[in-house]
């Protein structure tokens, strides 16, 4: 998916530190994860492996763990740790209080 | 300032000494010499090279390049005969004085000839026809002499002995192996275990072995026609080779003034006795009264001289534990420590198939392995040779210890497998898979686990993973430094973790990897929240990002992205209303399957997330245990109340323990049962505890049972008299478990390896009088139980409950009408 415009997702105070929540954007969903360092990341929210919800997976502040069978990818690259296609990154930051994706 | 380092031998202690030194960026310009006019090669596989199965390029360890390319001049075919350590010079055969700073002996051993008439030709050394087995020259010779010949006797049945006689019969149609012991290796077998190699040497190889055979004359003037034997006898042949064994080279230590036993005396530090700047390593070497002749002592040996050798002082070999694991002669032979008991209470254990030409012993003492011999089936020697390296604690059932019981199929060999056999069946990845991993660099077991994912399912096929990593790296596995940590992003063990934690008081999750691990590591999360949680108890700091999914909803998440509802159901018991009411809200919510679990409660399948609240509001029942590590539930059989062969009353029990400890977290599941009479209803032999009413107003405690990926009847802990003494003790055991089990470790691999005996002295008899510490640990977490279920009024955390699932859901569970 190519994001065509920059939008406002909502308040960061939705996603706990440590936590991910998903998003519909544009038909599709994006799991998007507030890191403990106080950073955001965005990531397709579904699983390439099986389909798992990967908004529900745990992270630290390199990588997301599907919570159906472990599979790690590394939240900046999107890369699997453990063998399994990519998945997708957006660009994700913080506008005053408000999360935003795209550049 | 660069140091001259000057080195003795060119084997495998000397090149390989060479090699770790240059690892750690010695600074030294390194000059070695070498009796033989080659690189450096492998010479336990020279017998390889005798059977034809491999070739002479291929036991080169180094050759001539490696040299060239780390600036080591080699003088090979240069023989050094003394050492000037006051000028601190070496002086070669060839005229040859060459200065050195540091100066390192491994001249390895030569093959020695036992005294008999007639060995040895005045004019030309051996008698023409009979040969050593010692160097690639020795073995040239062999081969180029046996191919025209027909008959051979091989003197010495040891190991060298053994190898010599199969690579012969290559060459050679009749072969008879000489051995002046009582039976072959009787430095590594016991008799039994000999006559058992014997027979299969004979009756497979076709290999005819005489014992208790002195050979005292080789017979024959210009060429060998036979041998004669001190009893008479003689044995026709035409090619004699002598493979008695070896001893060390220490001429030129002698002679140079170096403290010489029977090796060349060594430290701790590998230098040789009194000396500051001589170091010995090898066969060569007498380190505190050991020679050793194998090759993983010689690498121990290598790495402490070269750490030494590069200003590291702090180092020190302190000898080896000598095991050997092989094929002999094509027949598997494994043997570690003692051959025989050496004390009355030494115990013995011995396992014989003689028609298989298999035979197993084991010596254990105090529970632990002190010796092991093998032969004709190695499927359990990795295992034993571990066991009896680090001292492990050994199970119970000792055939466990030589046989695979009750377990998944039985022992592979990597090497017979086809690449696309699947190893791990839970998440499909085969043999080839795992070894692509291991041919790309990755060393340890546990990375090839996280690379493939094999062995993270059931976790039954992590033995096979590991042999499967073993051979693929060809004896190069890195011990992973890992393994004995409590959790994969704090290097350290539970206890130390635990002192660490109760130090600094951290008692968030976030606050241990900030003050011991570093960085956050998300897969160390849960075990780190289980373990405080459990420290702490009320004044744990909860972070809900550290809670696996499940237990951030307090339902187990499905293969859809959807969750379950189990609303308990304490014993298995329930009524009209409660079952109307689960029916009720099945049908509100249009839940897909409503099903039964193996724990005697009923399940609410494929519920998604944002539900879950208003589902819990309509059920108005507590949370049953379906999810997390913790106490699940305790699942009982009828009992007095009803069961006409029941003794107690197993309902009552089993409610009153579910109440008590429910919700209880703790390293793995824990998963209960109280059954009303032996007859086992409630299958409690195989649950982490259960209990089973005996006459007489009895209950019985077992614990460590499992029935799910392992299968293994619990231990008897104890037999009680009461049921207020079975929740008691109840308690106590879990909470021992909860303090020391590693995590995710289950009381089927808990109790073995701290030994049942040992539990019981502990949390039956207070032998080390903690038994209230326990009790009062354990009341703590039970009062500081809150129903999960009661969140569903106010979130915890913003979006607690919001779905995470795509729009279009895929793949859907089958829905069952």
């Amino acid at each position: 998916m190519i994001l065509q415009t920059s939008q406002k997702l909502g308040p960061l105070t939705d996603i706990p530190p440590g936590e991910g929540r998903s998003y519909a954007v544009d038909g599709q969903m994006i799991a998007v994860f507030h890191l403990r360092d106080g950073s955001l990341r965005a990531v397709d929210a579904v699983c390439p492996h099986q389909g798992g919800p990967l908004a529900d997976g745990q992270i630290d502040n390199k990588v997301v763990v599907c919570p159906l069978h472990l599979f790690a990818w590394d939240l900046a690259t999107g890369c699997s740790q453990s063998g399994q296609p990519p998945i997708n990154v957006y660009p994700v930051r913080v506008d005053g209080d408000q999360i935003v994706l795209g550049e | 300032m660069t140091q001259r380092l000057v080195v003795i031998g060119n084997g495998m202690a000397g090149a390989r000494t060479v090699e770790e030194i240059l690892a750690r960026n010695g600074d030294f310009t390194v000059t070695m010499f070498g009796d033989e006019p080659y690189g450096n090669y492998n010479r336990i596989m020279l017998s390889n090279l005798l059977a034809g199965v491999e070739t002479e390029d291929g036991i080169f360890l180094n050759d001539l390049g490696w040299y060239q390319e780390n600036g080591i001049t080699l003088n090979a075919g240069v023989k050094i005969e003394k050492i000037d350590k006051v000028a601190k010079i070496v002086h070669g055969s060839d005229g040859s004085r060459t200065p050195y700073d540091k100066l390192i002996i491994a001249t390895g051993s030569y093959s020695w000839t036992p005294p008999m008439k007639n060995v040895h030709n005045p004019k030309r050394g051996y008698h023409q026809g009979v040969f050593a087995f010692r160097t690639l020259d020795d073995t040239r010779s062999m081969i180029r002499y046996a191919r025209d010949h027909e008959r051979a006797v091989v003197i010495g049945g040891g190991l060298l002995g053994l190898e010599a006689a199969r690579g012969l019969q290559n060459h050679l149609s009749h072969v008879t192996l000489l051995h002046a012991m009582g039976h072959l290796m009787e430095r590594q077998l016991d008799p039994k275990a000999g006559q058992m190699l014997q027979a299969s040497v004979e009756g497979k190889l076709g290999i005819e072995v005489i014992t208790n055979a002195m050979t005292s004359e080789i017979l024959g003037k210009d060429r060998v026609t036979g041998v004669k034997l001190a009893d008479g006898r003689v044995i026709d042949c035409d090619v004699v080779v002598i493979a008695a064994g070896i001893r060390p080279n220490t001429q030129v230590a002698a002679d140079s003034d170096l403290p010489v036993e029977r090796g060349i005396v060594v430290d701790d530090q590998m230098r040789v006795e009194g000396e500051r700047d001589i170091y010995s390593v090898g066969e060569c070497a007498q380190h505190r009264g050991s020679l050793y002749g194998l090759v993983a002592p010689l690498w121990d040996q290598a790495k402490v001289l070269a750490d030494h050798i590069t200003g590291h002082t702090d180092v020190a070999y302190t000898g080896s534990k000598l095991h050997t694991k092989l094929k002999v002669a094509g027949i598997d032979v494994a043997s570690m420590g003692l051959i025989a008991p050496e004390h009355d209470t030494d115990e013995v254990i011995v396992y014989n198939e003689p028609k298989k030409g298999v035979y197993k012993q084991l010596i254990i003492r105090d529970d632990v392995l002190v010796g092991a011999v093998l032969v004709g089936d190695n499927s359990k020697a990795a295992s034993l040779i571990q066991a009896f390296d680090r001292g492990m604690a050994l199970p119970e059932e000792r055939a466990e210890l030589l046989f695979d019981i009750g377990g998944p199929a039985g022992e592979v060999s990597p090497a017979e497998m086809p690449d696309d056999a699947q190893v791990c069946n839970c998440n499909g990845v085969s043999k080839g898979a795992i070894c692509g991993v291991v041919n790309q660099g990755c060393k340890t077991v546990s990375g090839v686990m996280d690379a493939t994912r094999a062995g993270k399912g059931c976790g039954t096929c992590k033995p096979l993973v590991q042999r499967i990593v073993e051979w693929a790296a060809g004896g190069e596995v890195e011990e992973d430094p890992a393994a004995s940590w409590y959790v994969p992003g704090v290097p350290m063990p539970k206890q130390e973790l635990m002192a660490a934690v109760r130090k600094y008081e951290l008692k968030s999750v976030s606050s241990v990897f900030a003050k011991l691990g570093g960085e956050e590591d998300a897969k160390s999360k849960m075990g780190l929240a289980s373990l405080l949680k459990m420290m702490w108890g009320a004044d744990y700091v909860d972070e809900r990002d550290a809670r696996f999914i499940n237990d951030r909803v307090h339902a187990n998440i499905q293969r859809d992205g959807t969750f379950s509802v189990v609303p308990q159901m304490k014993g298995g018991v329930t009524t009209p209303a409660q079952l109307r009411k689960i029916a009720e809200v099945a049908e509100k919510y249009d839940v897909p399957m409503v099903k039964l679990t193996g724990g005697q409660r009923i399940d609410l399948l494929g519920v998604p997330k944002e539900q879950l609240p208003a589902m819990w509001a309509d059920l108005d029942m507590p949370s049953g245990y379906a999810y997390a590590k913790s106490f699940r539930t305790v699942k009982t059989c009828v009992g007095s109340d009803f069961c006409r062969f029941g003794v107690g009353d197993s309902t009552a029990l089993g409610i009153a323990l579910e109440e008590r400890y429910q919700g209880l977290e703790g390293p793995g599941k824990m998963k209960l049962a109280v059954t009303g009479c032996p007859r086992n209803c409630a299958e409690a032999y195989v649950k982490d505890l259960g209990v089973v009413a005996i006459d007489g107003g009895k209950w019985e405690i077992y614990v460590g049972g499992a029935a799910g990926a392992h299968i293994r009847k619990g231990d008897l802990l104890t037999t009680v008299g009461s049921a207020e003494e079975v929740i008691r003790l109840t308690g106590r055991f879990l909470q021992y478990y909860r303090e020391n089990a590693n995590w995710l470790e289950r009381t089927y691999a808990f109790v073995p390896r701290i030994g049942i005996d040992t539990i019981r002295e502990i949390v039956v008899d207070d032998s080390e009088g903690i038994a209230e510490a326990l009790d009062a640990a354990v009341e703590e977490a039970v009062q500081a139980y809150k129903d999960p279920w009661k969140e569903r009024a106010e979130p915890v955390t913003p979006g607690q409950f919001r779905t995470s699932l795509p729009l279009t859901v895929l793949p859907q569970v089958p829905v069952r009408s």
